[in-house]
C-alpha cells in the first residue's frame, strides 16, 4: 500500500504492507535510526515518536494508519542548527549514558513541557512514567527537564 | 522481533462507511481504535483478522458533551481526552480518577474508551467505571442502533454484545445531581493494570443513601459491579459501620483469579478495602464536605 508520510518536514512516500509497524517504516525503510526499538509491546516507551503533535509508541501503531500525518521523531528535535532545549537539558545535567531510552525520553519531555511549561518534578515523574531508563534511576533526567523548563528556547515566550 | 501476520487495511471516513467496509471485508474483520490492545495481540498471534477498519479520523466518533440529562462520550474519545474533560470531572470526577492511574500519558494518547470497553479486559478500568454509574453503550450495526445496559455489555472476558459488522459509538451516562463519585486502585507499579479496583458513586440526600452504583475490575466481579453491595447500603445513614457492611457484602461478591498480580486472598482483601475507601470519599462529596 502506497503511503505518504511527512516526517520532521520532508514528505516520504513508499510501498509498504498494511502489517508494517511504524516504527519499521521509521528505522528500516527511512534509514532513519535515532528512534530506536526496545520492548516491543509498548511498555518502555523508547520508540516515542509525534504523530500530528501528539506522542505516540511507534512499535503500537502501523505505518498505514500514519499515512497522510506529520511524524516528528528525534533528528528533528533541533532547529535550525540550535539544539532544543531539552537536548541542552540532557547535555548539561548528564540526563543518559547508555541512551537507549533518551529520543524517546526527550520527545515525551518535549510534548510534556509544550503543554505544561512549567511542571512540578512529580509532574515531571509523572509525564514520563511510560517511557523506562534502566541506568540513571531518573533523578538526572527529571534534572535536565527542569533545566528545559528553566532555560526555554528564545523564541519560547516565557510564561 | 514482534510484527502482526500479513493484513488488510483500510480507513473508514464515516460511522456508515466503517459499517460498509466491514460488511465487504466479512466476518474476520475488526476495527481498529486506539490499537494499544489489538495490535499486541496480533503481534502475539492471539488475534489475527483478515482486515482492518480504521475507526480513527472519524470525527463523528469523538467528542464529550452533554445531551439532556446525560453525558455522551463518542466510541474515539482517547483516555487523555478524558482525563482532561471539564464536563466529565464537573459531574463524576470518578473518571479523572480512574484515567489519572490507566497505562502512561503515551499510552493515553492513542487508547480509547471504546477499544477499551470492547476488549473487555478483566482490568479494564473503564469497564468498571461505566458499571459503576450504570451508563449505557449505542451499538450500530446493519439492521440498526441499539442501547444496551453497560452492565449488560460484557459477556464474560474479552466478549461484549457487540457482534461481528457492528461498531459501538458511543457511551452515555446519567447525571445524577449531588452525586459524590472516587476511583481506588492498587497496581504493581506506575502504569500497570490494577492489581485490583473499585470504583463508586454515591447519592446522599435527607441523611440516607438515596442511589449508589459499586463498579470494580480485575476482581472477579460479574458485570464489574457488586449488587449485592448496593443494596447493603441503598436507603442506610452513611456511617462508618454501613460504609463497612456495604464493603464487605462487595468483596463476598467478587471471584478473584489468583495470577502473577496476586493471590486471591489479598485481592478479595482490596476489593474490600478499596470499596470502602471509595465510598468514605464519594459520600463526602455528596455531602459537600
Ligand atoms: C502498556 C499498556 C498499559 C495499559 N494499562 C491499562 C490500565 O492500567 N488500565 C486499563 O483499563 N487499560 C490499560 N491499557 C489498555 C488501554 O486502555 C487500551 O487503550 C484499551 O484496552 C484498548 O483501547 P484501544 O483504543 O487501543 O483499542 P484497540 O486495541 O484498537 O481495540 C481493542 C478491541 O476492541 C475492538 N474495538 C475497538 N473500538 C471499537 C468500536 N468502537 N466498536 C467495536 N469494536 C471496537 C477492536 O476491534 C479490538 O478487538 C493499557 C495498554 C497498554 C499498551
Ligand atoms: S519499543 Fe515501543 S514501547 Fe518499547
Ligand atoms: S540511559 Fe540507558 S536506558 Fe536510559
Amino acid at each position: 500500500m502506497q503511503v505518504t508520510i511527512t516526517i520532521n518536514g520532508v514528505e516520504q512516500s513508499r510501498d509498504v504492507e498494511p502489517r508494517m509497524l511504524l516504527v519499521h517504516f521509521i528505522r528500516d525503510e527511512l534509514g532513519m535510526r535515532g528512534t530506536h526499538w526496545g520492548c516491543d509491546t509498548s511498555n518502555c516507551g523508547a520508540c516515542t515518536v509525534t504523530v500530528d503533535g501528539d506522542t505516540v509508541k511507534s512499535c503500537t501503531m502501523l505505518a498505514v494508519q500514519a499515512n497522510g500525518k506529520a511524524v516528528g521523531t528525534v533528528e528533528g528535535l533541533a532547529q535550525g542548527g540550535e539544539l532544543d532545549p531539552v537536548q541542552k537539558g540532557f547535555m548539561e545535567c548528564h540526563g543518559l549514558q547508555c541512551g537507549y531510552c533518551t529520543p524517546g525520553m526527550m520527545l515525551q519531555a518535549r510534548w510534556m513541557l509544550d503543554h505544561n511549561p512549567h511542571p512540578t518534578e512529580e509532574e515531571i515523574r509523572e509525564g514520563i512514567s511510560g517511557n523506562i531508563c534502566r541506568c540513571t534511576g531518573y533523578k538526572n533526567i527529571v534534572a535536565a527537564i527542569q533545566y528545559a523548563a528553566e532555560n526555554p528556547a528564545t523564541s519560547e515566550v516565557p510564561a | 522481533m514482534q510484527t502482526p501476520a500479513p493484513v488488510d487495511y483500510a480507513k473508514a471516513t464515516s460511522i456508515a462507511d466503517a459499517l460498509a467496509k466491514l460488511q465487504a471485508h466479512g466476518e474476520e474483520a475488526r476495527v481498529v481504535a486506539g490499537g494499544h490492545s489489538l495490535l499486541p495481540m496480533m503481534k502475539l498471534r492471539l488475534a489475527r483478522p483478515d482486515a482492518l477498519i480504521d475507526i480513527n479520523d472519524i470525527p463523528e466518533l469523538v467528542g464529550i458533551k452533554v445531551v439532556g440529562s446525560e453525558i455522551v462520550v463518542g466510541a474515539m474519545t482517547r483516555h487523555r481526552e478524558i482525563l482532561s474533560s471539564d464536563i466529565l470531572s464537573e459531574h463524576y470526577p470518578i473518571f479523572r480518577e480512574a484515567e489519572r492511574v490507566i497505562a502512561d500519558p503515551i499510552v493515553r494518547n492513542r487508547g480509547t474508551i471504546g477499544g477499551s470497553m470492547c476488549q473487555a479486559d478483566p482490568a479494564a478500568d473503564m469497564s468498571a467505571v461505566g458499571s459503576a454509574l450504570r451508563g449505557n453503550a449505542v451499538v450500530v450495526g446493519p439492521s440498526g442502533t441499539r442501547t444496551v445496559p453497560l452492565r449488560e455489555f460484557h459477556q464474560g472476558p474479552y466478549e461484549t454484545v457487540v457482534q461481528y459488522g457492528e461498531i459501538l459509538t458511543e457511551l452515555r451516562y446519567p447525571i445524577r445531581p449531588g452525586a459524590g463519585s472516587a476511583y481506588e486502585k492498587v497496581e504493581r507499579r506506575a502504569g500497570d493494570w490494577g492489581v485490583a479496583t473499585a470504583g463508586v458513586f454515591v447519592v446522599v440526600s435527607g441523611g440516607v443513601v438515596t442511589d449508589c452504583g459499586i463498579g470494580l475490575a480485575a476482581v472477579g466481579a460479574d458485570h464489574y459491579c457488586s449488587p449485592q453491595g448496593e443494596a447493603s447500603l441503598m436507603g442506610k445513614e452513611p456511617t462508618e459501620d454501613n460504609l463497612r457492611a456495604a464493603a464487605a457484602a462487595t468483596a463476598a461478591s467478587c471471584s478473584p483469579n489468583a495470577d502473577q498480580r496476586g493471590p486471591v486472598d489479598y485481592k478479595v482483601h482490596l476489593a474490600e478495602e478499596l470499596t470502602l475507601r471509595a465510598l468514605r470519599r464519594a459520600v463526602r462529596s455528596s455531602q459537600g464536605a
